[in-house]
């Protein structure tokens, strides 16, 4: 499985790229920004699109009682995140290089790509808690507070994907090139799985018994 | 019956209105033409100028920043006057920018603006200009649009024939149009001729901090030096002046000024003064005028005063300075962008004398003199001339070039733009100014590289050019179109003050560097709070000092208990928004001082001397926020006896 291998190792190694890479973007403009605000979400934390943004965002949010945007020691998350894409970057590697030599089978690929898979939804679904809680537990004693037509406090949660009007600001939520190349890099290891599951196929029979005695 | 005679008055009514289109002289004209005008200088809603332009304000003693070819005002940048809209000259931090060696003063006369460059092109770093009352020399930052600088400069008066800046920013030359005693003294009036003195200053500009210190005063005959220019390209190391009253008449010059059919450009090989400034030479003179210098990084202006000046007698430097006679009290003197023309325009005639350099380089090196003038050589004038343009208009002032190979002048007596040709000295094309226009400009049109698309016409008298506003109205300025062979008339706005000069320069140069705010991390202002936990009151002796910060929607503290009648309070007030266009203002009722507009990063301080008992409020000038009408605060102040102690919150109860 010299080929699958080979893209098993470049599709976990593309994760790396989540270091570098903002995961996901957050841009807030409005007619008195006509250079809009931003947030770049990294997997250590949230950074402003231009130096002063999340400054001048926490400035905004203080009217409608939001808290401030948390700093990296504010959340466990920020901690937890890197070392599980570190561990399963070094897992992905592992695994390809044990295909390689034809030490695991295809079998393992998937695996690998099944458990990134439910650790990305299981990421996703913080990350959106944590918008909800960012967005709707606001301050009692907040300067402006506003309610829906139906009498319930109005919510502050950005979109986790798209495009939201919110008062006077267009947010817009979408993945930055970090999540680019998770994507592509988890494809890559799918593909690693289908490739191995031939190349597994071709191989001279043997070996396949004896690895199937193991 | 009625919709026939109805469409026949319409019909009727629509041949009146063609007729009396076709009737108009001059203030507007009618159809296709007019649309298209329109059109260039329809800047729409939400884009920007093509050009900035910098008009001096005269007699308001600052400089106004418009946009062309909108004519949009943009800023009024003070320079030399108080200016109560920012707290400058009203704040403890700019009070030392108006300081002199005659102590304080709140106003100045701002004459002639220049834009620094490098190998004679515009490089927009900064923007000089002088103040002509009490002579002086501003330095303004082009990436805040603030004054950082000026200089004091002694033995001057009248200071007219300045702020021109060399090709390479090396010096910014004032000189005198006043001559004076040097050194001041008690003398009879009418002893002026041959005591009097006339300075030219050549004033060293550092070329990475922009900082200006006088290099050498050349101490001239006592001649007015009306106005100024330096050579350029091949006649770079040169400056030229011109002069007036060669008389040297002290009383009606109106008359006794207007008797020599010549006055003189004197020529002045500012290199060769320098070479010999450098080698030791010159005379040190006791002198006393202020250097006023503002931090950027401490938000605080000092003022220094020097105490001595080097002088240089012309004729202990042989070879340096000429005189080249030019007709009929010559007003402007310009200098072509190929640095070979210097044009002196005699405000008295109808011509314009045209000067060339190659000449006079050749009549200074086969000494063709036709005698001296306080021993220095007159050169003849026949050896000099390039050329006369015939103008056929009255009273030149001041030319300007296209980099095209024309020249416009402006007519005062005319009141036009004559466009010429260089070389052939041939009339091109003529336009009406509305009325008697003084300087015009065109984007770098007194550099090596003008942007010739542009003419503005800087008028002295606007009548009935827009609605009337009482006895005192706006200055006019008229916009023409100069792409073309005929120069087009496209806009006429009103400018702010009496502006004499203007300098423009593209936008693609200035403002992608124009800075947005002022990075509290870098601002090292004694009194700043970085941080609001550091807000605090603090007395010394009578000195009351509030470290104060702001930020949308409050101010930190905001109550303040403890102030006694009779205390010196001092608000230092640190904005600490760090988002564009966020500044936050404040005042303090009863202040005897204006309001101040601190910028985001920047401390500003403001003093009040209570001298009631109460409880008094103050507030944000500034419409930060939606919760702008909260931004307010209370100070209590308590009997001179009182012994309450100095405390401050914010958001307690
Ligand atoms: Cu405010």
């Amino acid at each position: 499985m010299k080929k699958a291998g080979i893209l098993m190792i470049l599709g976990s190694l593309l994760l790396l790229a989540l270091f570098k890479f903002p995961l996901w973007n957050i841009i807030l403009g409005a007619p008195q920004y006509p250079e809009p605000l931003g947030m770049d979400i990294y997997l250590d934390g949230i950074k402003g699109v231009n130096e002063f943004d999340i400054q001048n965002i926490d400035g905004l949010n203080h009217y409608i009682g939001m808290k401030t945007i948390p700093k990296p020691a504010d959340m466990w998350e920020f901690n937890v995140f890197p070392t599980v894409i570190g561990i399963m970057v070094a897992l992905g590697v592992l695994v390809g290089l044990l295909g390689f030599f034809g030490k695991v089978s295809y079998w393992w690929f998937i695996g690998w790509f099944g458990l990134m898979s439910v650790l990305g939804i299981m990421g996703m679904y913080d990350f959106n808690a944590w918008m909800t809680d960012y967005g709707t537990n606001l301050d009692p004693h907040a300067i402006m507070k506003l309610s829906n037509p139906d009498g319930t406090p109005m919510s502050y949660k950005p979109p986790l994907f798209g495009h939201e009007k919110m008062l006077n600001f267009d947010v817009d939520s979408y993945p930055h090139i970090g999540a680019y190349f998770m994507f592509v890099g988890m494809m890559i290891t799918a593909l690693a799985f289908f490739i191995g599951k031939k190349e597994w196929n071709k191989r001279p029979q043997k070996n396949v018994e004896k690895i199937l005695e193991v | 019956m009625k919709i026939y005679y109805s469409s026949v008055l319409a019909l009727f009514s629509a041949v009146i209105f063609l007729t009396s289109c076709g009737n108009n002289n001059g203030k507007s004209s009618g159809g296709a033409l007019n649309s298209s005008n329109a059109e260039k200088v329809y800047v729409a809603p939400g884009e920007q100028d093509e050009f900035y332009a910098f008009m001096s304000g005269g007699y308001s003693g600052n400089l106004t920043v418009y946009g062309l070819p909108s004519g949009r005002m943009f800023k009024e940048i003070p320079v030399f006057s108080q200016f109560p809209t920012s707290g400058y000259g009203y704040s403890e931090e700019t009070k030392p920018m108006l300081e002199t060696s005659h102590g304080f003063i709140p106003w100045d006369d701002s004459h002639h603006p220049d834009i620094s460059q490098t190998n004679g092109e515009l490089d927009g770093r900064w923007i000089f200009i002088n103040g002509n009352n009490t002579p002086r020399i501003a330095r303004i930052s082009l990436t805040t649009f603030e004054t950082v600088e000026i200089i004091e400069v002694p033995n001057s008066a009248g200071n007219h024939s300045s702020s021109f800046i060399t090709e390479n920013t090396e010096y910014v030359v004032a000189g005198t149009r006043f001559s004076v005693p040097i050194p001041q003294r008690d003398m009879p009036i009418k002893d002026y001729k041959g005591n009097f003195k006339g300075a030219l200053s050549f004033i060293s500009v550092d070329p990475e901090s922009g900082h200006m210190d006088i290099k050498f005063q050349l101490m001239m005959p006592g001649f007015d030096y009306d106005l100024s220019h330096p050579g350029r390209d091949k006649s770079h190391g040169w400056f030229f002046f011109t002069t007036y009253n060669t008389e040297e008449a002290n009383s009606l010059l109106e008359v006794n000024a207007s008797q020599n059919d010549k006055d003189f450009i004197a020529a002045v090989n500012w290199k060769k003064i320098e070479e010999y400034v450098n080698n030791g030479g010159g005379t040190k003179m006791p002198a006393n005028y202020a250097h006023n210098l503002y931090d950027e990084d401490t938000h605080m202006g000092t003022t220094t005063m020097k105490k001595e000046v080097l002088t240089v007698d012309p004729l202990k430097v042989p070879g340096a300075v000429f005189f080249l006679p030019t007709p009929k009290s010559p007003h402007g003197c310009d200098v072509d962008p190929t640095g070979e023309y210097i044009i002196g325009n005699g405000k008295l005639s109808a011509d314009l004398t045209v000067h060339s350099f190659t000449k006079m380089i050749d009549a200074i090196e086969n000494k063709k003199f036709d005698g001296e003038a306080y021993g220095i050589p007159i050169l003849k004038f026949e050896d000099v001339l390039a050329g006369t343009v015939k103008s056929g208009g009255l009273g030149p002032l001041h030319t300007e070039f296209d980099g095209k190979g024309n020249a416009y002048t402006t007519f005062f007596i005319s009141s036009e733009v004559v466009k010429w040709k260089l070389g052939s000295w041939e009339v091109i094309d003529r336009k009406p100014t509305f009325y008697s226009v003084g300087h015009l400009m065109i984007p770098g049109g007194n550099s090596r590289k003008p942007f010739g698309k542009y003419v503005v016409a800087l008028n002295k008298i606007t009548k009935d050019r827009y609605l009337p506003t009482g006895p005192e109205m706006e200055h006019s300025a008229q916009l023409y179109d100069i792409s073309g062979e005929k120069m087009e008339l496209i806009y006429d706005f009103p400018t702010h003050g009496e502006p004499h000069y203007a300098a423009g320069i593209p936008a693609s140069i200035l403002a992608p560097k124009s800075q947005k705010i002022y990075r509290l991390d870098e601002n090292k202002h004694p009194y700043a709070v970085l941080s609001p936990d550091q807000a605090r009151v603090e007395r010394k002796g009578n000195e009351v000092h509030i470290y104060m910060s702001t930020i949308r929607s409050h101010f930190t503290p905001d109550n303040i208990e403890g102030v006694k009648v009779g205390d010196k309070v001092y608000f230092h007030i640190t904005n600490h928004e760090q988002d564009f266009d966020v500044p936050h203002g404040f005042a303090m009722i009863g202040q005897n001082s204006s309001e101040l507009l601190v910028m985001p990063g920047q401390t500003k301080t403001s003093i009040w001397e209570p001298k009631q008992v109460g409880v008094w409020p103050f507030y944000c000038t500034d419409f930060c926020s939606a919760l702008h009408q909260e931004m307010q605060g209370y100070v209590r102040v308590s009997p001179a006896s009182s012994n309450i102690e100095l405390s401050w919150s914010l958001g307690e109860d």
